[in-house]
Parts: C-alpha cells; sequence; structure tokens
C-alpha cells in the first residue's frame, strides 16, 4: 500500500481514468457494519472492482438528510455494535484485501466531533482514507475539520444543492478538494422514480465557476438514471438502491456486485466515441 | 406601552448565529439558503412596526396577554418562606408559553409567503400552540410527533386533530422530541421552497435560537413590570424548566442585567441521575458534552462514540438531549444556574400546587415547582421568587394519574 495514491490526489486521479474510459466516475455508497461487519466488508470488496471510488457510512444515530432506506441500515449498524473507530478499522482491513480505490468517509458531524477531530483525521488516514463527506457541516462551519483533514493530506467534500445562490456556488467551487457533491434533489436520500428534470441546468451552474470534478448523488437508483446523470456530470453517486439490493438477496456480495456492474456498465456504454 | 419585542439589544448571538461557542448552523447545503433568507425576513420583521404591532395585537386579543402574575399565598406560607408569584402562561389561549412562538413564526411565514408549515412536538404544546396559529391564519400544518409521544398525550393529539392539523407519527430513533425533529427538518429539505419549519424551543441552526427567544421574551417583560407594579420591587431567584429552554429564555431575558436576580434552570432529572435515565444534561457532564444535534453546538447527552442518547423524563415536553445554545452560555458566563429535579419530585410538586393553589400545572412547570420547593424555605419571607408556570396541566392527566394509583 505504500505506493498507493492517498488523499487529494487518489481522488483526483480516480476522476481522471474514469473520465478517460466512461462518461462519469461510479461512486457507490454502503454502510459499514450492514447488516453486519463482515458482510459489508464482502459486499464492499465485492462491489470495488466495478467502481472507480467508494463512499463508506459511518451509522449515526440521528441522520437527518437520510431517507429511510439508510436511515434504516444505520441503525441496524449500530445495533450490531458498529463505532467510528470500528469503522476506521473495517477501511483498513479493506486495503488490506487490496481494495485500492479512494475511499470516502460519510459520516454526521457529531461522532467526529466526540471522537476528536486531529485523532479522527490522523487515524482515518493512517487507515487507509482518502476524504470525508459530512451531510451536516457547510462550509460555515468547515474550517476546523477542513484544517484538520488537509494538515495530513485528505479532503473534506463539500456540497451544492439546487437551492444554492451563485454566491454559495462561487464560496463552495473557491474551497473545494476532491470533488464538489451535488445534490440532485431537494430532499433526503432514497432511490426515486424520476430524476429532476432541471438537474442539467444545476450542473451547469456549478461548472460554470469550478474546473473540481462534480460528483451528483440522491435519488439515483437505476443504470438508466446513472447513464442520464453520468451525461451531464463527472461523478455518479448511489446509495440507498445498493441496500435495496442487499435487503432483497440471499448472496448480498454477489448481488450488490452485479447491480453495481450493471451501473457500471451503463456508464461506459454511454462512453462518448468521438472527440 | 406594549411590550412585545421591546428587548434592550442583546449582543448575543453573534451575526453567524454563535452564542460564545455555542449556535451556529449545522445543516445540510439545501437548507443553507432558506436559513439565509429566514434571518433577512425576520430582520425585517422585526424591524416592521406594522409586523409588530400585528403579532402585539393577537397577543392581547387572541392570546390573552399580559398573563397575569399570581401571587401564591398559600405555597408561600406552606413553605415558610419567600413570597412566590406564578408567571401565568397556563392561562394563555391554548394552555402554554408556546402559542407566543407559533404565532410569531407563523405571521412570519405568511409574510414570507409560505402557506404550509410543518413542526415537531414532544408534549404536544407547541403542536397545539402551531396548529392553533395556523387555524387562525389559514395555514396547512403538519405536527410531526413521536410514538412514545403519541401515546402519552392523546389529549393534545385530538387538539391538534379538531384545530385541522395533521398529526404524522413518527416511529424512529427513539419515538420521541428528538426524532420528531428529524423527521420535520426532512420534511423541510424536501419542501424548503413551499415550507416553513415552525422550531418551537430556542433550539436548531441560526435564526431560530434568537428568534424564538424574541418571541418569548414578552414573558420576561411582563413578570418584570408586574412584579414592580405588586411588590414594588424586583425578585431574588427567577425559576423556569428548561428542555429545549424557550420558556426559561422567555422569562430570564428581561432580567439579564438585574444583577441582583438569580436566574435558576431545572432540568428533568428523570429516575435520578446515577442511573443515566434522565435528560439534566448539565448535571451529568459525563453523558452530556458539547456537540451538534439539530443544527446547533450545544451540550448533547451522548455515548463515548457520539451517538446521541435516549431520554427519560415523566415530562415529554423536557424529554430531549440537548438544550438551547443560550443556557450554555449563560451557564459558562454563571449568569443562570441549572439544577434538575426527578419525576417524583416533579410530581410530588404538581400535587401540591393543585392542592394548595387550585391550579394545575403541567409536568413540565412541576419541576420549576420542585425546585421553589426546595428554595423557598431557605429564603426570607420578603424575599420574592418568581416561578414560570409555563403550561397548563390537563394535558398530563392521563400520566399522573397511572403514576398515582
Amino acid at each position: 500500500m505504500d505506493k498507493m495514491e492517498h488523499g487529494r490526489s487518489h481522488i483526483t486521479t480516480a476522476f481522471q481514468n474514469a473520465l478517460a474510459t466512461q462518461t462519469a466516475a461510479l461512486m457507490p455508497y454502503f454502510t459499514l457494519g450492514y447488516p453486519d461487519r463482515e458482510t459489508s466488508l464482502a459486499v464492499v470488496e465485492a462491489i470495488a472492482p466495478y467502481s472507480d471510488l467508494l463512499e463508506l457510512g459511518v451509522p449515526f444515530s440521528d441522520p437527518l438528510a437520510d431517507g429511510p432506506t439508510i436511515q434504516r441500515s444505520t441503525q441496524i449498524a449500530l445495533e450490531n455494535g458498529t463505532t467510528t473507530a470500528g469503522c476506521l478499522e473495517m477501511v483498513r482491513e479493506l486495503r488490506g484485501r487490496g481494495v485500492h480505490v479512494p475511499i470516502m468517509l460519510m459520516g454526521y458531524y457529531n461522532p467526529i466531533l466526540a471522537y476528536g477531530l486531529a485523532p479522527y483525521v490522523q487515524d482515518a488516514a493512517a487507515a487507509g482514507v482518502d476524504g470525508f463527506i459530512v451531510p451536516d457541516l457547510p462550509p460555515e462551519e468547515a474550517d476546523e475539520l477542513e484544517q484538520a483533514a488537509t494538515a495530513v493530506g485528505l479532503c473534506l467534500i463539500h456540497f451544492l444543492a439546487p437551492t444554492s445562490s451563485p454566491e454559495r456556488v462561487a464560496m463552495v467551487a473557491a474551497r473545494a478538494q476532491g470533488f464538489i457533491y451535488l445534490v440532485s434533489l431537494t430532499g433526503v436520500t432514497g432511490a426515486r422514480q424520476q430524476m429532476q428534470s432541471n438537474l442539467g441546468d444545476f450542473v451547469n451552474r456549478a461548472r460554470a465557476q469550478t474546473q473540481t470534478p462534480l460528483a451528483v448523488g440522491f435519488g439515483i437508483g437505476t443504470p438508466e438514471q446513472a447513464r442520464e446523470v453520468g451525461a451531464l456530470a463527472d461523478g455518479v453517486i448511489v446509495g440507498s438502491k445498493l441496500i435495496n439490493v442487499a435487503d432483497g438477496a440471499v448472496d448480498k456480495p454477489t448481488a450488490v456486485a452485479a447491480f453495481v456492474r450493471s451501473l457500471r456498465e451503463a456508464l461506459t456504454a454511454t462512453a462518448p466515441t468521438g472527440d | 406601552m406594549d411590550l412585545t419585542m421591546q428587548l434592550p439589544k442583546i449582543d448575543v448571538p453573534d451575526e453567524r448565529g454563535k452564542f460564545g461557542p455555542y449556535g451556529g448552523q449545522f445543516v445540510p447545503e439545501t437548507l443553507m439558503p432558506a436559513l439565509a433568507e429566514l434571518i433577512v425576513a425576520y430582520e425585517q420583521a422585526r424591524a416592521d412596526p406594522a409586523f409588530l404591532a400585528e403579532f402585539d395585537y393577537l397577543l392581547k386579543t387572541y392570546v390573552g396577554r399580559p398573563s397575569p402574575l399570581s401571587h401564591a399565598r398559600r405555597l408561600s406560607q406552606h413553605l415558610g418562606g419567600a413570597q412566590i408569584y406564578l408567571k401565568r402562561e397556563d392561562l394563555n389561549h391554548s394552555g402554554a408559553h408556546k402559542i407566543n412562538n407559533a404565532l410569531g413564526q407563523a405571521l412570519l411565514a405568511q409574510r414570507m409567503g409560505k402557506q404550509r408549515i410543518v413542526a415537531e412536538t414532544g408534549a404536544g404544546q407547541h403542536g397545539v400552540g402551531s396548529a392553533t396559529a395556523c387555524a387562525l391564519l389559514g395555514l396547512e400544518c403538519i405536527v410531526y410527533m413521536g410514538e412514545v409521544d403519541i401515546a402519552r398525550q392523546q389529549p393534545n393529539v385530538a387538539r391538534m386533530k379538531l384545530l385541522g392539523a395533521e398529526v404524522r407519527p413518527v416511529s424512529s430513533g427513539s419515538r420521541t422530541l428528538k426524532d420528531a425533529i428529524n423527521e420535520a427538518i426532512r420534511d423541510w429539505v424536501t419542501n424548503v421552497d413551499t415550507t416553513h419549519y415552525l422550531l418551537g424551543s430556542v433550539l436548531g441552526p441560526h435564526p431560530y435560537p434568537m428568534m424564538v427567544r424574541d418571541f418569548q421574551s414578552v414573558i420576561g417583560l411582563e413578570a418584570r413590570k408586574q412584579i414592580l407594579d405588586m411588590a414594588g420591587r424586583l425578585p431574588d431567584m427567577v425559576i423556569a424548566c428548561v428542555g429545549g429552554g424557550s420558556n426559561a429564555i422567555g422569562i430570564f431575558h428581561a432580567f439579564r442585567d438585574d444583577e441582583s436576580v438569580q436566574l435558576i434552570g431545572v432540568e428533568a432529572g428523570g429516575e435520578g441521575i446515577a442511573g443515566g435515565k434522565h435528560a439534566a444534561r448539565f448535571a451529568n457532564l459525563n453523558l452530556a458534552r458539547v456537540g451538534v444535534l439539530h443544527g446547533a453546538k450545544s451540550y448533547v447527552m451522548q455515548t463515548a462514540d457520539g451517538q446521541i442518547m435516549e431520554t427519560h423524563s415523566i415530562s415529554a415536553g423536557l424529554d430531549y438531549p440537548s438544550v438551547g445554545p443560550e443556557h450554555a452560555l449563560l451557564r459558562d458566563q454563571e449568569r443562570a444556574g441549572y439544577t434538575y429535579a426527578t419525576d417524583e419530585q416533579a410530581l410530588a410538586a404538581f400535587q401540591t400546587t393543585c392542592r394548595l393553589e387550585g391550579i394545575i400545572p403541567a409536568l413540565e412547570s412541576s419541576h420549576a415547582l420542585a425546585e421553589v420547593i426546595k428554595q423557598a424555605p431557605k429564603m426570607r419571607p420578603d424575599q420574592i421568587i418568581i416561578v414560570n408556570l409555563s403550561g397548563r396541566g390537563d394535558k398530563d392527566l392521563d400520566t399522573v394519574l397511572a403514576v398515582l394509583a
């Protein structure tokens, strides 16, 4: 693992490599510790070959940006005894099992505060984490964690939403690292029947102000939707649907990997051939 | 001369919503523009004499303000110490102090062109207040309420429905107030263009702790004037219960600069501090550490791993794991002191107040009365305690009768 890039350059390279062969990078989400420790590790290991980056969920008791699917998964992970430290240990184990793609930890701010900002980013870096996605930490409150993360070479990912004003787009563009997480809709996480019709306008508004890769998440649940979003943005994030697929399968790693592979193929099939 | 919102200019929060190290805006990006819009709308409304006049008019002609300050003569005599005065928020229309803030925010929502209101409720008093204000102003009202709270506050559930509100049961987490707030925030994130979140306490992201304080400050402004009229002097002590802390902030603020007036907040001690089944955030700083919940930094009851703990109190309105950021600052500054009353002590105070004063207090307010019972006997008969009787206890009869049976 010594030769592996980490942090910002690891993330940047992943987007560059993906965009060279596909329309967009694929970043699946899965909850660590769901439905139990071993199964979640097996699922992540199985989907890694079809993923350009991974977003792994650290459970919190009060996930207010998440819809029912991810809420339930994190609740069960907590009931199974999953802790923040345990999640870092799982990342270390995944690295040991040969998972090399960039890993983003998605978790709410309170457990990070409880762990301690500096110890958290240091232990995360040592475990092989590349960046942090913290849904309840807007740029106005992010200075401390961002400085701590940057000090160890890791990224704090910032969000933009359809409601973000031009001023906020500019503010996020100015301090973005790695990529910007575009929330596709006003709402919580969870697969939807249809993507927002004005998603293209939103992506273009952000694009006009930054060269940083733009990854779109929330509401994406089918290969068709992934293809649609991949044609607009640099990255596609799919979360709740992976939990749903796991729930409906006996052999969860195989079933989730097959689904992620279908997303990957949808993105690859539409890669522009010319220009 | 009306007293509405005539607070002296206060130095907190700052423009980022910080009360010293507490407060702030820890919310998803989707809500940040809505908070910015709310701050602007509130500042404009606060500076608009027409808005203040309308708020004042409704407080007087609809809520029934000013609420009386009652001299609790038999209770004072029984305790044999200080003279006890009750600030009668229980006599407000809809039965608690919650209506002050609900009306203020509903008027603001109407001014902002938002026709849909979401609210959370624990004891149901804020839900009833919100449903009442929405019926009065013709706004759609959706109230999120934990399943546990729905079971123990049935009369208020029925009231909200009669008033035209939709009560949505919340089955996630501990199924109490904190989970109702999570769901209300999720709804707000989803419907932010059309919806105002009518948060019921001095909690949540900026500007809520400031705005709710301002709308509730009428309690203390009236009480201060009333005690000067009735007793010719300021009180020695002001006592209020603290869940999120809106009735306490509401009565404390007018006395903040009166250094001789001791301010005491009473948290829910539940079954006692030792066993951990309580909601006394300040009483056990091993369990309650500075953290972030529902958009604000404050003291939060949590596990070593940063998971929010389930709290316990006989009173649904105090059953919450965090506390308003301004209370955290008042405690740091030692301007206010914080203590707790157990379920048992609150119940005893409830019964005493019923029998000696002919008033059935809310179980929340009974926690403040329990502290009065501890403090008054230690004081002289020429000293004065004002206690905020924040709500009436009709809603709690099922709970109380079950325990007393």
